[in-house]
């Protein structure tokens, strides 16, 4: 004889359980085959003998694909579950607390990082509403650059760098000079001579804190 | 196969038409084959600095439309037998500068000199971009002045994105001239440093070119500084700058008035 143990997730379902079910694909939806090949339980000690719906939710689950290995709670004489496949659950079992489904995974949309290898010139822009943007040489003055995540700039910044368009309030702005003259992150901007004076002419870099761009130097 | 050159820089009165005529003057007295072409239609003044005002019959546009050739249009230079010029029209507009006619004439061209140097036109627009569109180099005149260097700037990325080398996928040569620069004045701090220029730009230094009355008196006499007057500080500066182009190794100097106490005694009594 060998044994084997299992995590079993337990799942508890809630009344409403229309809500409860959107709620569970909009897990699935975030990380997708986590369920798959996993022993579940199935608790219904939220339920009711008069839950609505209670006669669809043992189906809705094997729909997506979630193998109920046993039941808990809940009576086998309510005539709402009287047609499930009720078989002897596995008693007892040790609780291992709440299991969080990993949000790694979920597969991210691809953003690519844009990365231009000169400088940009007075009067060019580069948009780039997704990834990030690494600008290997300078940005003049009357150049912008405007990224959906963080810009990058390994040159001067003389000219305008819009980073996190589109809501990103975690993007950045880093540059080896700063000598901008305007920054801006999710839609807060600043121009020249609001920026903080010590950073003016040396590495920095541009965050958002709360609703205050804030200019830190960097070594 | 000839050097198609352009000397351009977007701001105006920063010395283009200055530094093409000098420049010219300096590559066809080392021997070059050279033609000065002027885009400047409507407002044409390579003609005045060449002193060859008189002697315009055809011009470019002219060539363009098909109502004379080339060798009709092309004016010798008398002092330096390699240069020519070939003018602008000063009764049109650059609308008339059509995108295959100038492909034309600068083939044509290109099959007799060595060197076809084209004067573009201040500012960003049809003139200038038909001026820089068959360049395979270019020289970008600078002043020492935050403006003039934006506008630099502005036209460095269109050499970059907008001539028919930058749209097959290759590099223009980009040098970096500075005109009308004042050692005395940039001592002081009063004008943007040669290294401030450099570090915004970054592309080659081609030459600085000290201002100088040499330069204007050169202007109104009707020839090319390097050819009126070619010791002075300024000519020897363009002279250098023409060799650095043909490809020879010359370092960059801010090249000084030679002031002895006689030329100094001298100039004072003349003034």
């Amino acid at each position: 004889m060998s044994g084997r143990s299992f995590l079993a997730l337990t799942l508890t379902p809630e009344a409403p359980l229309c809500d409860w079910l959107a709620a569970l694909d909009h897990q699935i939806q975030r990380a997708v085959g986590f369920f798959a090949g996993k022993p579940v339980i199935l608790d219904l000690s939220m339920m009711q003998a008069d839950t609505p719906d209670l006669p669809h939710l043992l189906p809705a689950l094997k729909e997506r694909g979630i193998r109920v290995l046993g039941i808990e709670g809940g009576d086998r004489s309510w005539p709402a579950v009287a047609e499930w496949d009720w078989r002897e659950s596995p008693l007892g079992g040790r609780a291992s607390g709440p299991v969080s489904i990993p949000e790694d995974e979920m597969t991210p949309p691809a953003h690519p990082t844009l990365v231009v290898e000169e400088s940009v010139r007075s009067g060019q822009h580069i948009i780039w509403p997704d990834g990030d943007v690494v600008i290997l040489g300078a940005v003049s003055s009357g150049a912008e650059v405007t990224a959906g995540g963080s810009v990058h700039i390994y040159g001067a910044l003389r000219g305008r760098a819009i980073a996190g368009i589109g809501g990103n309030a975690q993007a950045r702005i880093y540059t080896r000079n700063l000598a901008a003259e305007l920054v801006a992150i999710d839609g807060f901007y600043a121009t020249a001579e609001e920026m903080d004076a010590k950073c003016i002419g040396n590495p920095a870099q541009v965050m958002l804190l709360g609703e205050t761009l804030v200019f830190k130097t960097l070594p | 196969m000839a050097k198609v050159l352009v000397v351009t820089s977007g701001k105006g009165g920063v010395g283009k038409t200055t530094t093409t005529a000098a420049l010219g003057a300096a590559l066809a007295k080392a021997g070059q084959n050279v033609v000065l072409v002027d885009f400047d239609v409507g407002l044409r003044n390579l003609d005045l600095v060449m002193g060859a005002e008189r002697r315009v019959v055809f011009d470019l546009i002219n060539v363009i439309q098909g109502d004379a050739n080339l060798a009709q249009a092309l004016i010798k230079d008398k002092r330096v037998d390699t240069l020519s010029l070939l003018p602008a029209s000063q009764t049109r507009d650059k609308d008339a500068l059509t995108p295959e006619g100038v492909a034309k004439v600068i083939a044509d061209l290109s099959k007799k000199f060595d060197w076809v140097i084209c004067d573009s036109p201040a500012g960003i627009e049809r003139g200038a971009q038909m001026a820089m569109h068959h360049a395979d180099m270019a020289v970008i005149v600078t002043n020492p002045e935050v403006s003039s260097v934006r506008d630099s700037d502005r036209i460095i990325g269109m050499l970059d994105s907008t001539t028919e080398k930058a749209k097959a996928g290759e590099k223009i040569e980009k040098f970096l001239l500075i005109t009308r620069y004042d050692p005395q004045r940039a001592a002081r701090g009063d004008m943007l440093g040669t290294d401030d220029v450099l570090e915004i730009l970054s592309i080659p230094l081609l030459g600085i070119i000290p201002e100088s009355p040499d330069v204007l008196k050169a202007s109104n006499v009707g020839a090319p500084v390097t050819i009126a007057e070619p010791e002075s500080a300024p000519a020897r500066a363009y002279t250098e700058a023409a060799r650095r182009l043909m490809g020879e190794k010359v370092a960059v100097t801010v090249p000084a008035e030679r002031k002895g106490l006689f030329d100094w005694l001298f100039k004072r009594r003349v003034a």
